[in-house]
């Protein structure tokens, strides 16, 4: 492949030997996917909740239960029965519809966290890596100092000092999250940078900003994906971590983080009001984290090389 | 050691910034109930808030660092430090305790999944090491209140140590630091006591964390046992016991240090939520309070010593490594 860009010519080569590679690594993790039962597990699970957010509405049984501001104490605190699956909560509203939808949120804020710290880390970590020097220093080091500050911690003095509201939150999680992300980010780019076939380009007078967006980028693809099918997992643990606190997601709207947190003011009597929500953080976190290391196996040559 | 107080620096301006940005006047909470505005223009000339920006952050970090003076909690009236003060051995012994069950028990199945990688015992050892990591550590204090307290008896639901140990026999001042303590001044039935309620906390925090160890102890140790002395070591006749615990191990501890600092951070945010459930008089309830009440000096003072650990933590594992390992230089 090296050998066909250093000669060819770059017009014509240059995507055909960027969508070779990227196949190449979608259908190694393909392989590797297939033959690792953990990590089709995790794909199973994953499926699932993405179906589930999508059939919410059909499926839920008292859809609006969790929509609509719809309270009911004649059936307040019932105990799961085959009419409430999951029981009701202290309002009389239906625990399963409500688990079912808040699959939506905590889904939806689990990739927009991931997203913005995808990008914010993809574009901070290609500058440092592809340019080195001062803007490096500069970027690491303040990556260093976010990541001696306790994620969490931090995630809630932002909260606190700015505000609840959904964007926010998202702020929130993501800011103190980027320099996992650009580390790694870094690291590929250094290593992509040195590859022969972006001194190649180099050499017949390409513009970085052409290096960087042609060759760089789609090679980072893999990693980003990896990073993204873990991220999403602790995003979501994380969501439901400040919506457990009372920072995260603000009723009327429903969120699992919420839910336990009020349920826990009624345990132990009427436990399937914060048993069954956090059975589903879990179980979402769960696949997203049996994928996502999966993955990563078949992209790291430390752990697939067979010795 | 230069790039340690750098962080610092950063994190405190960082604490700075967001203080700036939260709601509310200090003049006016420092006031009391019902401020006279004099006396609110008095203080925030005093506090330094009538002057631009950049020179309250001069004062602001003076402040920190030369006064240890992290403001006023709106909610305990008390200096932050004090109550920092006065939280911190509850949550040092728990994290501590925590930590060391990370460390060791993440290194040894870690070890165990790189020798007997792929097979049934590795695969078993990933999909538990990674429930724990998805799992939500409130969740799982709380099902484990509900089963091994609530239910069976087991153990105790909350607290530090049990209300009749702490009439009946209390400890004679010390540290703080329960465990310590009730061990030197040989209190048993404290000691007992202590160790009960920790089991709980500990556990959650152990199995929730514990992951990021055993992962990396698997990757280095693969990566160590494919290096040639390995190999050279199993050929003259070594004991494959031998080899994993002694070459191999010794070789692949260095990548399992430089966690540390991170796992401990984990720790740190993840004890708000652990010391909230289990009533634990720590800084993480301190933190999880300040929260319910947007107490923000709290806040930020809880988020300062936080990083203070990490930052100083990461040092020392550094030079750890450096002893460890002789070819480590730092330039």
């Amino acid at each position: 492949m090296k050998a066909r860009d250093t000669s060819g010519n770059r017009a014509s080569t240059v995507p055909d030997q960027d969508s070779l590679y990227r196949a190449s690594r979608l259908s190694k993790a393909w392989r590797v996917l297939r033959n690792s039962p953990l990590s089709l597990a995790g794909l199973a699970i994953v499926s699932v909740f993405l179906f589930l957010v999508a059939a919410a509405p059909v499926l839920a049984p008292y859809p609006e239960d969790a929509t609509g501001r719809r309270v009911n104490f004649a059936e307040k605190l019932l105990p799961p029965t085959v009419t409430h699956l999951m029981g009701t909560d202290d309002l009389g509203r239906d625990v399963f519809s409500r688990v079912l939808y808040g699959s939506r949120l905590s889904l939806g804020l689990g990739f927009a966290i991931v997203a913005a710290t995808a990008i914010l880390g993809l574009v901070l970590g290609s500058i440092a890596g592809f340019y080195g020097g001062v803007a490096d220093e500069v970027i690491m080091r303040i990556g260093d100092m976010l990541m001696s500050i306790p994620r969490l911690l931090l995630a809630i003095a932002i909260v606190v000092a700015t505000g609840k509201s959904l964007p926010k939150l998202v702020i929130a999680i993501s800011l103190p999250w980027w320099p996992w992300y650009a580390r790694v980010i870094r690291g590929e780019v250094i290593r992509i940078r040195e590859q022969g076939y972006v001194e190649a380009a180099r050499s017949v007078g390409t513009s970085s900003w052409r290096i960087l967006f042609m060759h760089v980028l789609p090679n980072l693809i893999g990693v980003m994906v990896v990073q993204a099918s873990l991220q999403v997992g602790r995003a979501i643990l994380a969501v439901a971590a400040l919506g457990f606190l009372g920072l995260g997601v603000q009723p009327p709207l429903v969120e699992w983080g919420l839910m336990v947190s009020i349920g826990r003011t009624y345990m132990p009597n009427w436990w399937w009001m914060a048993i069954f929500p956090g059975a589903a953080i879990f179980l979402l976190g769960f696949g997203f984290n049996l994928l996502g290391d999966g993955l990563r196996d078949s992209l790291d040559p430390r752990t697939t090389l067979v010795r | 050691m230069f790039l340690a107080f750098v962080s610092f620096f950063g994190v405190l301006v960082c604490t700075f910034v967001l203080s700036q940005i939260v709601p509310g006047d200090p003049a006016v909470v420092a006031a009391g109930r019902v401020p006279d505005p004099v006396v609110v223009a008095r203080i925030r000339s005093e506090m330094g808030l009538d002057r631009p920006l950049h020179e309250q952050l001069g004062i602001y970090l003076s402040r920190v660092l030369f006064r240890l003076d992290l403001g006023r909690s709106v909610v305990t009236k008390r200096p932050v430090i004090e109550d920092l003060q006065r939280y911190f051995p509850a949550t040092i012994e728990l994290v501590t305790v925590s930590l060391f069950f990370i460390t060791v028990i993440g290194v040894w199945v870690g070890v165990v999944s790189a020798t007997k990688r792929n097979g049934p015992v590795d695969h078993a050892i990933r999909a538990i090491t990674l429930s724990g990591i998805s799992m939500p550590e409130f969740w799982l204090a709380i099902i484990l209140q509900l089963l091994f307290a609530r239910s069976l008896h087991l153990l105790p639901v909350d607290g530090r140590v049990a209300i009749d140990v702490l009439i009946g026999s209390p400890l004679k001042g010390g540290t703080n630091l329960y465990l310590l303590d009730s061990l030197f001044q040989g209190n048993w039935s404290f000691l007992y006591s202590s160790i009960l309620h920790l089991v709980l906390p500990v556990f959650t925090l152990t199995y929730s964390l514990v992951a990021y160890v055993v992962r990396l102890a698997r990757a280095a140790m693969l990566e160590v046992l494919g290096q040639d002395y390995i190999r050279t070591a199993t050929a003259i006749g070594v004991g494959r016991r031998k080899v994993i615990y002694k070459h191999a191990l010794r070789n692949a501890l260095i990548p399992i240090l430089t966690i540390i600092g991170m796992v401990y951070g984990f720790l740190l945010g993840g004890t708000v939520l652990v010391e909230l459930i289990f009533s634990w008089p720590g800084i993480g309830r301190y933190a999880a309070n300040a929260i319910f009440t947007m107490d923000a000096p709290a806040i930020m003072g809880v988020t300062i010593l936080g990083s203070m650990i990490i930052i100083s933590l990461n040092l020392m594992v550094d030079v750890l490594c450096a002893l460890v390992n002789p070819t480590v230089r730092y330039t």
